[in-house]
């Protein structure tokens, strides 16, 4: 699956990283970045916790 | 269970919806708001809405297509009016009713008001775009409260180029939630810019020229925002059986009665990380209770206690606050790294001998995370904070 990230759209709140280390860190400023754009079953289920708690809902996860 | 009510559509309510059918749950779901719109995120609307640098459409939690893939009964624009706890119903301003085998209560809080008319309010798109249209350079905003939402929107109408006054009862803003050292160095930022903060006034009532202050002087303005705190939107289930006290009242696991959760802003659980009860108005803490009350719903058996360590941040001028824990009622602070005085330090919380609470401004993003895993072990204060000890 494809994970897409608005990061115009991110508060810097790091919560991606909690939920999903492998996929996302923060730059300098607290902004998202993206590690890896295809994600296979086993990051799925982080991922998707990271969609649901990210409060800038500036992440989709998107069927392929 | 077949069919699961969900009441309030913004944050926590949409966690809670997407999470059923994440879960697997078939049977209907029903999503109540008493907004006519698609839930649409809460923060930007005193900080990108309210500073015209985002629109409206921009707001929305999910696109619509994803809305409609979740295959729900929407009902928007309608707000509950009633629960009926025995006969699993409830009632909506529509005179419908709605039968229930699981609820989930989201209704959210509503803001406090002043006595007289013609204040503004911030809680929904319609009160941030109505404030919006009204502020220009050279307006007189008075801002009464100076809490996170009044400081957001003072910082806004100040790069606007308005004229900003803000009033606040306390000797010191946001004292009770972060110390009173960490809020004099925030409110500080406003004097910087020429803001008038002016603290240990009490405003009494709205009037036509602006408010009037408890020992009588009236605080002239061309707008007012109020911006002193919420209620939790209980009102509705007065008569309904549950345990309603600043919220609804749930155990441990986001349950009010058997078959009924309520999570975001109007629910006051026990949090047994902090051995205390709290109820969160953050927007982080909507979405994972959502998420932990459907889950919890769907399988009984294997519930789990909803333990979380609340995160926050707040925008203000140049600043952006962050803090993980639960600092209310904390006992000592103790600046772990940076400089108050600079506006870019971190700062740690102590309740009883454990740390309860971190808080950064302007500190890279990594420095505040790590304190996340402190606050959730639980840590002894003086292992994690040994010059404090």
């Amino acid at each position: 699956m494809k994970v897409e990230l608005e990061a115009d759209k991110c508060v810097a709140s790091g919560q991606c990283v909690v939920a999903a280390m492998q996929v996302f860190d923060q730059d300098d400023d607290g902004i998202a970045i993206l590690l890896e754009e295809q994600v296979g079953p086993g990051l799925v289920d982080d991922v998707r916790e990271a969609v649901a708690v990210c409060p800038a809902a500036a992440i989709r996860l998107v069927e392929q | 269970m077949n069919r699961i009510v969900v009441v309030g559509a913004s944050a926590a309510g949409l966690a809670a919806v997407e999470t059923l059918r994440r879960e697997g749950h078939t049977g209907t779901v029903t999503l109540v708001g008493d907004e006519p719109y698609l839930p649409y995120d809460r923060p930007p609307l005193s900080k990108q809405l309210l500073a015209a640098e985002r629109e409206a459409d921009r707001l929305q939690l999910r696109p619509a297509g994803d809305i409609a893939a979740l295959d729900l009964d929407l009902r928007l624009g309608v707000a509950a009016t009633g629960l009926d706890l025995t006969g699993r119903a409830v009632r909506l301003a529509d005179g419908s009713e709605l039968p229930y085998d699981g609820l989930i209560l989201a209704t959210g809080v509503r803001p406090r008001r002043l006595p007289g008319e013609g204040a503004h309010v911030l809680r929904t798109l319609n009160d941030a775009l109505t404030l919006r249209e009204r502020l220009a350079p050279g307006r007189h905003l008075v801002v009464v409260g100076a809490g996170f939402l009044g400081a957001e929107a003072a910082a806004v109408a100040w790069r606007l180029g308005a004229r900003v006054t803000v009033l606040e009862p306390a000797a010191v803003p946001l004292a009770h939630a972060v110390g009173a050292e960490v809020g004099r160095v925030l409110s500080q930022a406003h004097r910087d810019r020429g803001v008038d903060l002016r603290c240990g006034v009490t405003v009494t009532e709205v009037t036509e020229d602006g408010v009037r202050l408890s020992d009588g002087e009236v605080v002239e303005a061309d707008e007012v925002l109020v911006a002193i705190g919420s209620l939790p939107n209980t009102d509705w289930l007065a008569d309904s059986g549950l345990t309603v006290g600043d919220g609804v009242v749930c155990d441990a696991y986001l349950a009010a009665a058997q078959g009924v959760y309520a999570v975001g802003d109007v629910a006051r659980w026990y949090n047994p990380l902090f051995g205390t009860s709290m109820r969160i108005e953050h927007r982080t803490n909507a979405a994972e209770q959502g998420m932990a009350a459907a889950r919890n719903l769907l399988a009984p058996e294997g519930r789990k206690p909803f333990a979380p360590v609340p995160y926050f941040w707040s925008d203000q001028y140049d600043m952006k606050i962050q803090a993980y824990g639960f600092l209310r009622g904390h006992e000592e602070v103790a600046v772990v790294e940076g400089d108050l005085d600079e506006r870019r330090f971190l700062a740690a919380y102590r309740t009883g001998d454990r740390v309860s609470g971190a808080l950064a401004v302007g500190m890279p993003p990594r420095a505040i995370r790590r304190w996340r895993q402190t606050i959730a072990a639980g840590a002894a204060w003086e292992e994690a904070v040994p010059a404090a000890a």
